[in-house]
């Protein structure tokens, strides 16, 4: 396949960045996408240029570290996956892909498609832990009954590995998805609910200082979450943070 | 309750609100006029008693007006918020992929409605306004002794242009339901098992309400 790529490089934070053009050759749909830029960045090295710089680490789509807007998407064209998972059979000889970092304020660029996520982390230093007493009397977690429905849906918002895409997608910059997810899986299991009133208002004040934008349910991040994470569990973030600023 | 209102989730809240209650209004609204399809008397009861009794008056009437007005400055906060949140955009951006033109572009429908609102209150409101509380008439009267209203909502409808108008914006009313019905719901922390038949209703409320008041305003300019 031969395709070109335009590319969004930018040198470090305080510069200005743009689009530049790439055309590459020999490109098999078997190859998955950061392969692909593997294969730039190693014509780019051997031609003495800069390689192109983007985030990746476990490349089997659990840890969340890559991102990439791509033609449009984040984690490009196809559904319920990540980048690494993007297979270049998804795209035509011939095709012009555009590959950009996600965009939010609360995601600065760092290097070319790199952005910095930490503004999540701080949102889960805010709230998302469980006190456990680790004293040596411990409670085995298996020890506690727990129905299956709120178990399931506990796992489920667990799933997400913070990949950033739902705040990508958004055209508010919400990072709502998230953090819903983040407040859902404690708040539904029994070890959660010691701090669960004031785990949803310190989170939503972090994503609120954080500079994310807000959600006004297009739904967007629900598509485009690798995950698959739902709506329904910003309806449930909505429902306790309005439960809690009631009691708090 | 500390500030609940200052955050995003809260002021989501407030939006969701006030659509339920402009969408309560709507269907009000939409009652009172349809009555005038079928009985010019009945029509012109029910907007003599509107115009007229007190509580609609003093009490409804202001809190429509706010809640008109609060919901256009909410939207217009969000917004500037929202754009604020994202200094550079995407050279592509494929937003069908992912979620509705409607979801995406509430602001530029309900400025159309704003707009709209302008004109209707300019035809309706403001008349209404003169002849009752400047003009000091509470009697809902023509010269002849019949009751007025009937005559000049026909009046109204007889220009092509502010038909037109009107059905134009009753189109942009109905995509700005599309999102927001379904929306004021998800906001509010609604969203179980009733969700999918209610975003069914929504979408018919959503069709019928709009394309109801296009009738309406289409009889009466050809009758
Ligand atoms: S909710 Fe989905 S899109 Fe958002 S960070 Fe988690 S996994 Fe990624
Ligand atoms: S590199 Fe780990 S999810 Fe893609």
């Amino acid at each position: 396949m031969k395709l070109t790529l335009k590319i969004w490089r930018q040198k470090n934070a305080d510069t200005k960045g743009k689009m530049v053009d790439y055309p590459i050759d020999g490109i098999d749909g078997d190859m998955s996408f950061l392969e692909m830029l593997d294969i730039l960045n190693e014509d780019l090295i051997n031609k003495g240029e800069e390689p192109v710089a983007f985030d990746h680490d476990c490349r089997e789509g659990i840890c969340g570290m890559c991102s990439l807007h791509i033609n449009g998407e984040p984690h490009g064209p196809d559904k319920g996956i990540t980048t690494c998972q993007l297979h270049m059979r998804m795209f035509k000889d011939g095709d012009t892909i555009f590959i950009e970092p996600f965009r939010a304020n609360a995601f600065p660029v760092i290097k070319d498609l790199v952005v910095d996520r930490s503004s999540f982390d701080r949102i889960q230093h805010a709230g998302g832990f469980i006190s456990v007493n680790t004293s040596g009397n411990t409670i085995d977690a298996n020890a506690i009954p727990i129905n299956k429905h709120d178990a399931d849906e506990a796992f489920e918002a667990a799933t997400c590995i913070g990949c950033g895409a739902c705040v990508a997608s958004c055209k508010n910059s919400s990072a709502m998805l998230f953090v819903a997810a983040k407040v859902s899986q404690f708040a539904l299991l029994p070890q959660g609910k010691v701090e669960a009133t004031e785990r949803v208002l310190n989170m939503v004040k972090q994503m609120d200082e954080e500079g994310f934008g807000n959600c006004t349910n297009t739904g967007a991040c629900e598509v485009e979450c690798p995950k698959g994470i739902s709506l329904e569990y910003i309806a449930r973030m909505n429902r306790e943070y309005l439960a809690a600023s009631l009691k708090g | 309750m500390g500030g609940i209102f200052n955050s995003s989730v809260g002021r989501k809240f407030a939006m969701a609100l006030s659509a339920f209650f402009l969408m309560i209004f709507l269907v009000q609204h939409f009652a009172i006029n349809l009555l005038s399809v079928f009985s010019a008397d009945t029509f012109n009861e029910a907007s003599h008693f509107m115009g007229t009794f007190w509580v609609v008056q003093y009490i409804f009437q202001p809190i429509l007006i706010f809640g008109v007005i609060f919901h256009f400055v909410m939207g217009m906060v969000l917004e500037i918020r929202n754009k604020n949140a994202r200094s550079i955009g995407y050279v592509k951006y494929n937003g069908n992929a992912n979620s509705t033109w409607m979801s995406r572009n509430m602001i530029y429908t309900g400025a159309v409605i704003l707009l709209f609102l302008g004109l209707h209150f300019y035809d309706f409101w403001l008349p209404e306004i003169n002849t009752k509380f400047i003009q000091g008439d509470m009697s809902g009267t023509l010269a002849s002794g019949e009751y007025r209203y009937y005559e000049e909502l026909q009046h109204k409808f007889v220009d092509v242009w502010r038909v037109a108008l009107y059905c134009l914006s009753f189109v942009f009313l109905s995509l700005h339901l599309l999102h927001g019905f379904s929306s004021a719901f998800q906001s509010v922390g609604a969203n179980n098992k009733y969700t999918k038949g209610l975003r069914g209703f929504g979408k018919a409320y959503a069709i019928v309400i709009p394309l109801g008041f296009i009738f309406i305003a289409l009889y009466h300019h050809f009758n």
